[in-house]
């Protein structure tokens, strides 16, 4: 059993320190959390800090693009990140179950590393449990993140306007998809991966534009709809996206309606809507076309007055309403 | 494929239902009903037409006895359900599948009836049973199963029946005069199996058009196109709008597996009550896999919860607003009724996309 994780190795004893030692620490490393003392010390800034906390509960554990790791830094990163932001540390607490395999421990722990090294944030302090397992072996992880807010930055739904333009950086509905794809009781095969990517550099590029962006928000459970029904709730105002403009693969397009799922709901994991004024909507454009992760961007609808609705203007030149999806997406049935 | 533009298909419908004062069509399957509330289409049409979403929703047909005999089932400890991820959300008499499972019933979502199979196979302790509901989209499909788990001599795969026929629910539908049709936009999908020339009773015993569409905007505007043409030069006729995909005489294959596998009997419809030969049960010989005879259960009684209209709803006689639970008590958050819960219910499209 020495290439599973036990129940022991989150007793706090020999085998703890040995699971640190030769899993963690050799990957996660650095100098704020190599004294493994019960708190990381932090050089604080002067500007005010942004801090929040996100668990990962993803199953499977692996999928087309990525694992629970890169979800665990990138998805708090970019919460820091959307905020205006710069994330600097993480935390990172280890729920294992008793039976997971350290061959896939080991592949977690460096999609970690990577991401972190990616997003340029150093994991600080952390924690690890093992628990019973409750089905086939997993874990959950919790990640906290504090971040450094860009000065200047003024960023506020309170100050978005009829007029204003909404922009995506990609194509829609990869994640949810590709997540879909690899669990249990759905034997389908495709060529979609998780876009799952700490969006921090590419937020900043944005923002160094100098440009007037009012709204920030990552598009992650509820997708595209979900990001845009509760736009309009807050701003009182109603969202107008265009279904021609909005990025999406035909490969994502057929799965979607193959499995009777809208695509505007499903996750991401690496996109990020931005709400701009319409003047400088040429040069966000630009600064996202340059970056890796924004090729794809696009400007997908603006802000009108009228009832706080989301609206969607479809392909066939139709409207209809955009609402937020109610839970966990159900297959359907014919 | 359909090579004209939308702009001109609108065009052209504008053009055939000049002359004509109203236009009731009404779209027989789920799959159209939603589409053509995501797709826009429905806000583009002429004022004049007026489409009527009917019984073709394979969830919102199931009664309510069936579906407390699925919760029967679910509450038995060696038990596994496995379904349609729709029906899980569909509130009982006694709550859902979903408060079950939340309760430690073992539910299992499976997008073919196959997974079953395979599921009892690795799971030879467990008893599994297959919700088996839908119409001849998704009968070939548990007609494929019950071979595959006879043929492999399976003592612990069982399917509760529930399958149903589109075309006798729709000329009951006719019978009943109750709702005003011109006409019918027939589901793409279920005619892959049946054929278009299965709907020739309905234009030949109602004086009703049958045209078959496939689910794009511009599939379901050109199947719209021919009724209103139909309609306007007063000749019904069935038409198939969808070449590509289906053929008049329909898949033969899928057609003799649910031949060999099932035959018609009375079937009870949400709050339409018995209808005859609206349905199919297992034939003699497969007799072995029927849950209710395993389990010695029978389907209780069809009781509406207070004051939901779903069954008015599903036979296109009210539309969902004039429920006076839409919206309301009755939410996607909170369905009262089936309609409310599928994906491709009547009232949820009503409610996501804003009818």
């Amino acid at each position: 059993m020495n290439d599973r994780v036990i129940l022991a190795h989150g007793g706090g004893g020999e085998l703890t320190k040995r699971l640190i030692a030769e899993h963690i620490m050799p990957r996660l490393g650095n100098e704020v959390l190599n004294p493994l003392t019960d708190g990381a010390l932090l050089d604080a800034p002067t500007n005010r800090l942004c801090f929040t906390t996100d668990a990962y509960v993803v199953q499977p554990l692996e999928f087309p693009g990525g694992n629970i790791g890169h979800l665990a830094v990138a998805g708090t990163v970019n919460d820091l990140a959307v905020m205006g932001a710069t994330p600097k540390w993480l935390s990172l607490a280890l729920v294992l179950e008793e039976g997971l395999e350290f061959a896939v421990l080991d592949r977690i722990l460096d999609a970690i590393a990577a991401t972190a090294r990616d997003a340029g944030v150093v994991i600080a302090t952390g924690d690890t449990k093992v628990i019973e397992a409750r089905g086939p072996a997993g874990m959950t992880l919790t990640t906290a993140g504090v971040g450094v807010l860009r000065p200047g930055t003024n960023l506020d739904a309170c100050r978005i306007k009829p007029g204003d333009f909404i922009i995506v950086n990609g194509a829609i509905a990869e994640h949810g998809l590709a997540v879909m794809s690899a669990r249990e009781g759905l034997a389908f095969q495709t060529q979609l991966q998780s876009d799952v990517a700490p969006l921090n550099g590419l937020i900043a590029a944005m923002l160094d534009t100098g440009a007037d962006i009012k709204f920030f928000r990552d598009a992650t459970r509820g997708g595209l709809a979900g990001l845009v029904a509760d736009l309009a709730e807050e701003t009182g105002l109603t969202v107008e996206l265009r279904e021609n403009d909005i990025p999406l693969t035909p490969a994502a397009r057929h799965i979607a309606e193959l499995l009777g799922l809208d695509p505007l709901t499903v996750a991401n994991e690496g996109k990020c809507v931005a709400v701009v004024a319409a003047r400088d909507a040429e040069k966000i454009l630009a600064a996202c076309r340059n970056h890796p992760l924004g090729r794809a961007a696009a400007v997908i609808g603006q802000i009108t007055p009228g009832r706080p609705l989301a609206e969607l203007i479809t392909r066939a030149g139709g409207r209809r309403i955009i609402q937020r999806p109610y839970g966990e997406e159900l297959p359907r049935i014919c | 494929m359909i090579t004209e533009s939308i702009p001109q298909l609108l065009a052209d419908i504008n053009t055939a239902c000049a002359e004509l004062d109203s236009v009731r069509l009404m779209e027989v399957c789920g799959t159209h009903t939603v589409s053509l509330f995501r797709s826009g289409v429905k806000s583009l049409l002429p004022k004049q037409i007026k489409l009527i979403s009917g019984p073709g929703c394979p969830v919102c047909v199931t009664s309510q006895g069936y579906l407390d005999v699925a919760c029967e089932l679910a509450g038995r400890q060696d038990v596994t359900i496995c379904t349609y991820g729709d029906m899980v959300r569909v509130p009982g008499r006694s709550g859902s599948l979903e408060t079950m499972r939340a309760q430690g019933a073992k539910v299992r979502v499976v997008y073919s009836p196959r997974d079953a199979v395979i599921f009892a196979a690795e799971n030879p302790q467990r008893t599994v049973v297959f919700l088996a509901v839908g119409f001849e989209t998704t009968t070939p499909g548990t007609a494929a199963a019950v071979i595959e788990a006879r043929q492999k001599n399976m003592k612990n795969f069982f399917i509760l029946p529930g399958h149903k026929l589109v075309v006798p629910a729709m000329m009951i539908l006719l019978q009943s005069g109750e709702v005003g049709i011109d006409g019918f936009l027939c589901p793409g999908h279920v005619s892959i199996v049946i054929g278009a020339d299965a709907y020739r009773p309905i234009v030949e015993q109602f004086g009703k058009g049958c045209v078959v569409a496939g689910f794009e905007a511009a599939d379901m505007l050109q199947g719209i196109l021919l009724l209103s043409r139909q309609l306007a030069e007063k000749r019904p006729a069935v038409e198939n709008a969808y070449p590509v995909a289906v053929k008049s005489q329909g898949n033969p294959n899928a057609l003799k597996l649910i031949n060999d596998v099932f035959e018609p009997a009375d079937a009870v419809w949400r709050a339409m009550g018995t209808l005859p030969m609206s349905g199919l049960k297992l034939r003699d010989k497969f007799r072995a896999f029927d849950a209710l005879e395993h389990f010695g259960l029978t389907e209780g009684p069809d009781v509406e919860p207070p004051g939901c209209r779903c069954g008015e709803v599903i036979q296109g006689k009210v539309e969902p607003k004039e429920c006076s639970l839409f919206r309301k008590r009755c939410t996607p958050m909170s369905p009262v009724g089936p309609c409310m819960v599928s994906s491709e219910g009547t009232c949820s499209a009503w409610y996501k996309y804003g009818g």
